[in-house]
């Protein structure tokens, strides 16, 4: 099992020391043929932050991050990367800029983990370049980061769910962009391994990286966000700092759930406890 | 752009270490290749399995030109090609075989290839142009330009090719439904191949007699009657289609990994699928158009190649060997001469394929799908 904890390198890796992109959504309206998701969305992603989208199920937030990253043509308003529209970005530099982990996704049978995350590495080769040396280091690294040195040669199907999803994962981060968009990076995965990957985001951001999740955990999003944005059916509710936001009302208004808030004895940081509903006789 | 200058020190700070080390990535037969300019990973296994598939294609087909109704020598075929041989033995080599195995050898890597494609797009193994009825719509399209008369060098490969994209299309707007799933081009497929199959046999029940008579063997898939003027229009579509399908097929074998992941990681979904399935169809139309609806070599060969090279999806050049062998070999077996009657080679492949669907359907029922 020890092969397979998340080794955090002591030092930021060398060779993803990114600079920072703004990604920002303007009057943002888009969905699914008729059904409209997302209604006139204004958000701003602030440069090299770890920004947590929440919300209820089916509020969009999927659909929020697969409009950031162009899976989705927006019925109006448009999608910023730099101040520049992200339609008019070729599509091999956009993919060397945004990379995704989507919520769900499928691995032809039988291709091993290695294989898969080394297809990250698409954007970055050419007819020529097919395999170089930076291409076999970054998916090294990024095994070695997610813990999954030891299931390269494994094939996926064989693999566990959050193994699995470790190397999804890894495939996401030998994309190697600066700006990384991942839907629910800690589904399947248990306490141990969902706190790694928390701090795998926190130390991706502290080396300039900008980062995006959406995440289900409340606590986890407030204590590891730097920047909280809260949905609810396909609107933008709030968004801030966890301190500022987490508040009672906001968990009321998001979620119908009613809770308190404490102060998190170990980070400082707002912590829900949700009330407990009044036992039957 | 600084993104570029970012890269280029990555790859500077890299080069100046040695390679990447550690516990191999891949399995033993599968190494990495570079020169300054260029870099791959090379899979040994794959080359020699698809070298030694091309070489038994190769051999059968050289078989196929030897044997015959006529026992010739290797020397009087090769004496045939440099004109040195007689009349009849030069005919014989010359204007009746050498079309029909260069067509055979061509013409089953065609239909692999096209079959290793939508097998890719679908995400399934069944999802071949046989079952989705591209091949019955191309030769509804060579039916019908019959029934108003024309046949000929080009007609018929032209009307065949309209009636395979007509098929393409037709198959992918009624599986369209906030994008095509492989599932459902599948269900379509077979729902559109049936209806067009009794079209078919309307059609022939209206042509004449003496048509219908020419085109009825022709309805089982076979290579009887080709010459050269077959060969030709499968030649042009070949060299067309095949470096184009090639390029493509890196991004295709991405989209295997669904629309979003693939999408994410910059492939373009609708264009690599609409130059693939085009590629695709055009392939199995000229061949149709030739030697009318051969069953299974687009099924079985890229599942045959999958399995003898152990890749993890479908590949198009070892895909396109194995369906350059299955024809040919099964071209060999129709005209042997301890056959009882001369049989049209699409009954061959019929059999073996009909074998081979039912193995395929028992294992897919057998192993589940993982997802993530
Ligand atoms: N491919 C699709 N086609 C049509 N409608 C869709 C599609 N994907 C999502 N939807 C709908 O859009 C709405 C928002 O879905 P979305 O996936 O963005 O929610 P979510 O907030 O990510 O939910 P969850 O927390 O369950 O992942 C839902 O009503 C959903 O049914
Ligand atoms: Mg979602």
């Amino acid at each position: 099992m020890s092969a397979e904890t998340i080794k955090l390198p002591e030092t930021p890796m060398p060779s993803t020391q990114a600079e920072s992109h703004r990604l920002a959504a303007a009057g943002l309206t888009a969905g699914y043929d008729a059904r409209t998701v997302l209604r006139e969305l204004d958000l701003q992603i602030p440069e090299g932050s770890f920004t947590v989208i929440m919300g209820p199920n089916a509020c969009g937030k999927s659909t929020l991050l697969r409009s950031l990253a162009r899976l989705i043509k927006p019925a109006s308003g448009e999608v910023l990367l730099d101040g520049a529209a992200i339609t008019s970005i070729p599509t091999k530099q956009l993919a060397r800029t945004i990379g995704l982990l989507p919520q769900s996704s499928v691995a032809p049978e039988g291709i091993t983990a290695a294989d898969l995350v080394s297809r990250g590495r698409h954007p970055h080769q050419s007819l020529l370049k097919r395999w170089g040396r930076e291409d076999e280091a970054a998916v090294r690294e990024a095994l070695e980061v997610t813990g999954t040195s030891a299931l390269a040669t494994r094939p996926v199907d064989e693999l566990s769910g959050g193994q699995r999803q470790r190397v999804w994962i890894a495939m996401a981060l030998a994309q190697q962009t600066p700006i990384l968009l991942l839907d629910e990076p800690t589904t399947y995965l248990d306490i141990a391994h969902q706190i790694e990957v928390l701090q795998l985001c926190t130390q991706l951001q502290a080396q300039g990286r900008t980062l995006v999740a959406v995440l289900h955990d409340l606590n986890q999003a407030l204590r590891y966000a730097t920047h909280l944005v809260a949905m609810r059916d396909g609107e933008i509710i709030a968004q801030g700092a966890p301190e500022q936001i987490g508040t009672p009302e906001l968990v009321q208004e998001v979620f119908g759930v009613a809770a308190r808030i404490i102060e998190d004895p170990e980070t400082g940081r707002p912590l829900v406890i949700p009330k407990a509903p009044p036992l039957p006789e | 752009m600084t993104l570029t200058a970012e890269r280029r020190s990555a790859e500077e700070s890299l080069a100046a270490d040695q390679s990447p080390t550690g516990p191999p990535l891949f399995g033993p037969g599968t190494r990495p290749v570079r020169t300054s300019s260029f870099s791959a990973l090379l899979h040994t296994r794959t080359m020699a399995v698809t070298l030694l598939i091309t070489a038994a294609a190769l051999a059968v087909a050289g078989w196929n030109m030897v044997s015959g109704s006529a026992m010739l020598g290797i020397t009087e075929v090769i004496q045939a090609f440099l004109g040195s041989a007689d009349e009849g033995t030069t005919r014989v080599v010359l204007e009746w075989r050498a079309p029909r195995v260069l067509f055979t050898l061509l013409g089953g890597a065609a239909l692999a290839l096209a079959g290793a494609v939508f097998q890719s797009q679908t995400r399934n193994p069944l999802g071949s142009p046989d079952i989705i009825g591209f091949s019955t719509g191309a030769y509804t399209g060579a039916l019908l330009m019959a029934a108003v008369g024309f046949t000929g060098l080009w007609a018929t490969p032209i009307a065949a090719i309209l009636g395979g994209l007509a098929t393409g299309a037709a198959v992918y707007l009624l599986a369209w439904k906030r994008g095509v799933s492989g599932l459902r081009i599948i269900i379509v497929g077979i729902g559109v191949s049936i209806f067009l199959s009794s079209f078919n046999t309307y059609l022939l029940t209206v042509l004449s007699l003496e048509t219908a008579m020419s085109v009825a063997t022709w309805g089982a898939g076979s290579v009887n009657d080709i010459t050269w003027n077959h060969v030709y229009p499968l030649l042009a579509v070949t060299a067309v289609a095949l470096p184009v399908m090639l390029a493509h097929a890196r991004q295709m074998r991405l989209m295997e990994m669904g629309d979003d992941a693939a999408s994410g990681l910059g492939i373009r979904l609708e264009r690599v699928r609409l130059i693939q399935f085009t590629g695709g169809i055009l392939l199995v139309a000229v061949v149709t158009a030739a030697a009318g609806p051969i069953a299974f070599i687009a099924l079985v060969a890229p599942q045959l190649a999958l399995r003898l090279t152990a890749a993890s999806s479908v590949q198009l050049l070892p895909a396109a060997a194995m369906g350059a062998l299955l024809l040919t070999a099964s071209d060999a077996i129709a005209r042997a001469e301890t056959m009882p009657v001369s049989l049209p080679v699409g009954v061959v492949t019929l059999v073996l394929g009909g074998a081979y669907l039912v193995w395929l359907l028992v294992v897919m029922g057998r192993s589940k799908r993982g997802n993530r």
